[in-house]
Formats: structure tokens, sequence, C-alpha cells
């Protein structure tokens, strides 16, 4: 059975490139776009695991991950959290939070592809 | 012939030559002209920065004011000494390096220069990169948009077959990209070409209000007269402001003026400085609490009107340099009016140990303080502050509370370098800083975040 990953980012062209990708390669693709009831559409899908972009409209990905980590049903759930900057207290800021992995965007399909390997693989 | 009896008198002898009065001179350089005065007569030392910003005003090396040029490259290697928060230089020993090894003092002052006009580049730069809300949302645009384009392209360059119909759509979508990077990448450089000069790329509604404010030294006439106000005087002020733009600065700036009319015709200018000649010390002059009780209004109008305090007509002095913030119960910062030496941050959060930020703690309990800011060299300022109810007060409804903030420049030669035994008594300065991010203080139990300026970016 296809692991499910779920894409929350506000943009659409990288949610069709990325969801194009992971299809490819053996993944059950979900996508939502918005800050604002991110926890609850993770709460109601469940997935294997999510990419959680942080600059969203509504809430933050930071705030989204920490509400996450609060709770029981999702406290381990895997998290690779995105961000178009890289400096080191953006990565601090993912860690504190309870990101399982950060990446910096621009990052290329393989990066992608081998970070969600990885954290299924844990 | 001491140092201090040359200089004051050649102070004097230049300011009169340019036609400067005391006021004026005083005001440009963030001290009282009774200070001044007490500077001119030799009944006051002058060294550090006092003595940089005078010579800057009168337009002379600072040489030119004292005995030589060892007097100011030793107030240049004092203000460096207490620039040093960790280091404990013999300060005793300056006079001594300046005379037997004047080029490398040279050069230790000319290194503390520069490192002066560096960290308020930073300052600026880091204040900008970190809290801008237009950079951070164009940076993110302009990344994400990259990184469509990047992952679009490598679908379409892999070997593997893909159905026409997807290879459509990604070519589209590449198009699309493109185009609205080359828009988002057009409009950041645009913003960036702006973002190195100090008054251009005005980005928020704060921005706009600071600058419309600055523009009339915080001082409306047309606010002043007496009841009623022409009519759509507020409007015309805030149609013909060139600085208003945004429909939220408008929105700000009405509130602004409303208020300003409001304690206009609560407090008169001609009462205020009635009471302020009457109050005769400068201490009392300017003491919001004192002049609270006399006037029989409430000290944050005080505060409000000694910051909107023009020339006077009268006697033609300028009005002493006051500093004002206010902010909402949040913390957020809603008023910013800036006095030299004392910074305040342009974009996010500012230094919780403010005894604006104390007074919310304790509503209607004025706090008197007197303040040193890290990395402002070792001047220090006292500060009112209060935190008073804002809007009618209503049964059973817990009121919203507004903090202000008064901050008034203490005289120069209070200056304590680091280092030195601390100033005992009320007048013992508390070390705040502007915001955590370029704040150098180490260990402060009210640090967010790291400091650039001692962990670097």
């Amino acid at each position: 059975m296809s692991k499910r990953v779920l894409i929350i980012e506000d943009e659409p062209n990288i949610i069709e490139a990325i969801s194009f990708i992971l299809s490819r390669d053996g993944w059950h693709v979900d996508s939502h776009s918005n800050g604002h009831d991110a926890v609850s559409v993770v709460r109601a899908r469940a997935p294997d695991l999510v990419i959680l972009d942080v600059m969203l409209p509504g809430r933050s990905g930071y705030e989204i991950l920490t509400d996450l980590r609060a709770q029981p049903e999702t406290q381990d759930l895997p998290v690779l959290m995105l961000t178009a900057r890289g400096q080191a207290r953006d990565r601090e800021l993912a860690e504190r939070a309870g990101a399982s992995r950060f990446m910096t965007k621009p990052f290329s399909n393989a990066d992608v592809i081998e970070a969600l390997n990885a954290l299924v693989a844990r | 012939m001491p140092q201090r009896q040359l200089t004051g008198g050649r102070i004097r002898e230049r300011r009169i030559a340019l036609g400067l009065r005391q006021a004026d001179l005083a005001r440009d350089v963030g001290i009282s002209a009774s200070y001044l005065n007490l500077i001119e007569h030799s009944r006051r030392r002058i060294g550090g920065k006092l003595l940089l910003d005078l010579s800057a005003a009168l337009g002379v090396e600072p040489s030119a004011l004292t005995e030589g040029a060892e007097a100011a490259l030793i107030a240049t290697l004092r203000d460096a000494a207490t620039a040093a928060p960790t280091v404990r230089p013999e300060i005793d020993g300056i006079e001594d390096l300046a005379a037997r090894f004047p080029g490398w003092a040279e050069v230790l002052a000319e290194r503390h220069r520069r490192v002066l006009s560096l960290e308020r580049t930073v300052e600026q730069l880091s204040d900008r990169l970190t809290h801008d809300p237009y950079l951070a949302a164009s940076m993110h645009e302009v990344l994400s948009t990259v990184t469509a384009i990047r992952s679009t392209a490598a679908i379409l360059v892999d070997p593997r077959e893909i159905e026409p119909e997807w290879r459509d759509r990604f070519h589209r979508n590449i198009n699309e990209d493109a185009a609205r990077l080359a828009q988002s990448a057009q409009a950041l450089v645009g913003y960036m070409d702006g973002a190195g000069k100090a008054d251009a790329a005005l980005s928020s509604p704060q921005d706009e209000m600071e600058r419309f404010l600055t523009a009339r030294a915080h001082h409306f006439a047309e606010l002043e007269g007496p009841d009623p106000l022409p009519e759509g005087t507020i409007s015309t002020l805030i149609d013909t402001a060139e600085a208003l733009q945004s429909a939220s600065a408008k929105t700000q700036g009405r509130a602004y003026l409303e208020r300003y009319r409001s304690d206009a015709m609560r407090l008169p200018l001609a009462r205020l400085r009635a009471a302020r000649l009457q109050a005769g010390a400068d201490d009392a002059a300017s003491d919001p609490l004192y002049l609270a009780a006399r006037l029989s209004v409430d000290p944050a109008t005080v505060m409000r009107r000694l910051a909107s305090l023009p020339q006077d007509p009268e006697t033609g002095a300028q009005a002493a340099p006051v500093g004002l913030v206010s902010c909402d119960a949040s913390g957020t910062l809603l008023l910013r009016h800036p006095i030299e030496g004392f910074a305040l941050p342009r974009f996010g959060a500012a230094c919780p140990l403010w005894p604006l930020f104390a007074a919310l703690n304790r509503p209607m309990t004025p706090i008197r303080q007197t303040l040193r800011q890290s990395g402002q060299h070792g001047r220090r300022f006292r500060a009112f502050a209060i935190a008073q109810p804002v809007g009618q007060t209503e049964y059973n409804t817990e009121p919203l509370f507004e903090s202000h903030m008064l901050i008034l420049p203490l005289a120069q030669d209070s200056v304590t370098p680091r280092g030195a035994a601390p100033v005992e008594g009320p007048d013992a300065p508390r070390e705040v800083g502007v915001s955590c991010r370029i704040c150098p203080a180490e260990a402060c139990p009210g640090r967010r975040e790291p400091s650039i300026l001692t962990d670097g970016f």
C-alpha cells in the first residue's frame, strides 16, 4: 500500500510539480494551501508524512507544527519543513518547533524524494 | 590654562560668529540651553560624543574647540573606551597613550569612528532584513517561484515518458512562473535600490506616519486654535500630507490628529508654557506628573503635549529635545517620536526592559527611571512612563490600556564609562536595549533571540 503524503504549500505550481514526481515515485499525494485550518486538515486526513511550508496564508508553518507536536496523534508525525529562508536562525526555529527535517527553497526534486524516503525509513 | 576654560570660550565665540542662539545649538546637539550655557562658561567639562556633536554643529574640527589635536583625539579614545562592554581599559592612561604613541592612538580612534559608522549601517540593514514584512514576503515569492520552475524543468528534462497533457501543463506553468519571477525580481531590485537611502522606500504605514510627523516636527498649529475648528481642518491635513499614501497610514494619521486636537483643547499651549515657567527648574518643567497635578490633566496628555511643543513665539527658544513612544496592551509600538541617542526599533518588538512595558504591569502607576541604552556609548536619559485606560470606562468591562514613555536627555557630564563605578541612588541608570537582535547586552533576562552584534549573522 502506498504511503500518503500531505503537502501544505500555497504555491500551486510547486504543489503540482511535487505531486507529479511523488506520485510517479509511488506516493499517494494530497495537498492543502491554507494555514488557518491546516492542523485540522492534518488530523482529518491522517497522512504518513507532511511537507509543510513555513510562510502560509493565515498561520506560519512554525505555529502549525507547534500545534501538531502538542497533540498525541500527531506528536511523532514526520514533518519536512520547507522555507524560503536559509539562515541558521530559521533552522533553529524549525528544529525548536519540532521539524523532523528542514529543506531550503529552491530545492531539487531528488532532494525531496531522498528526504521523504529517509523520513519514512526511520 | 585648563582645557575646559579654552573649550567653553571657543564654543561660545564660534556660535556667536555663526549667529546661532544658545537654544538653537543646544537643540542641534540634544542638550538643554542651560547646560550649554554652563559649558560655555566653563562650568561643565566637555568631551566624548558631545564634543564631536558640537564641533559638527559648529562646522569645525573638534581640535579647533580644544587646546590642540590631542584633546579631540583623547575625547574619541574616551568614547571608544566606554563602548567596550567587556574590556576595562585604563581610562587614566588615555592622555599618556595619546602623548607617547600618537600614531597608534589615531589608528584606534579612526577604527572607533569606523565601527560606529558600520554599527549604524548594520542596525539599519539587519532591522530591515529581519523584520521588513515586504522584503520577507518578496523573497518568499521569488524563491518559491524559482523552486516551482526548477522542479518543473527537472520533470520536463527527465528522459522518462510524460503524457502530452501533463507536458503541456508543465510548459504552461514554467511560462507563467518565468513571467512572475521577472516581475517579482524587478520589484525587489527597485525596493532594494531604495533601501540604502534613509528616507526612501517607505514600506509600512508606520514609516509613512513617522515621516509625516517628522516633517511637521510633531506640531500642528492648525489644531491649536479655539473651538470650533474650521470644518475639514483634519481632513485637509491628511489629504495634503505627501507622506501619507496608504489607506492605513491615513487612518492612523486621522486618529493621531483627532487625539492631538483633543489634547490641545484640554491643555492649551499657553497653559502648559505658563506652568513650565512657574516650575522653574528644568526637572520640574519637564516632569509630566508634576505638570499633570498643577494643570489638572492626566500625565499621558502632558507627555504628548511636551512632545509636540513648538518654538516659543516670544523668546524664540526652540523646544528642548523630547522623545515619546506609545504602545498598546499587546506591546505593539503605536507611536515613535525619536530622540537623538535613544534608538527605537523600526520594525518588530522593542526591548522588554523599557519602563514603557513595565508600566503595563502596573496601570495608572507612573514610573520614573534613568536609562542608558546599550551600544549608545553611555548617554543617559530620564524616562517617565504610565499606562492609562483607552476610551470610555464601561460597567463590568476590563479596560484596555495604552502605555506612554517620555524620554528626556540627561546632562552629558554624567556620562559614565562602562567599567567605572556605577552611579548610586535614584539616578543609577538602568541598562536597556533597542531590540534583542541588535543589542550587545549579554546575559539579559529579557533576551528573546540571539544578537547579531555578539553572535554574528
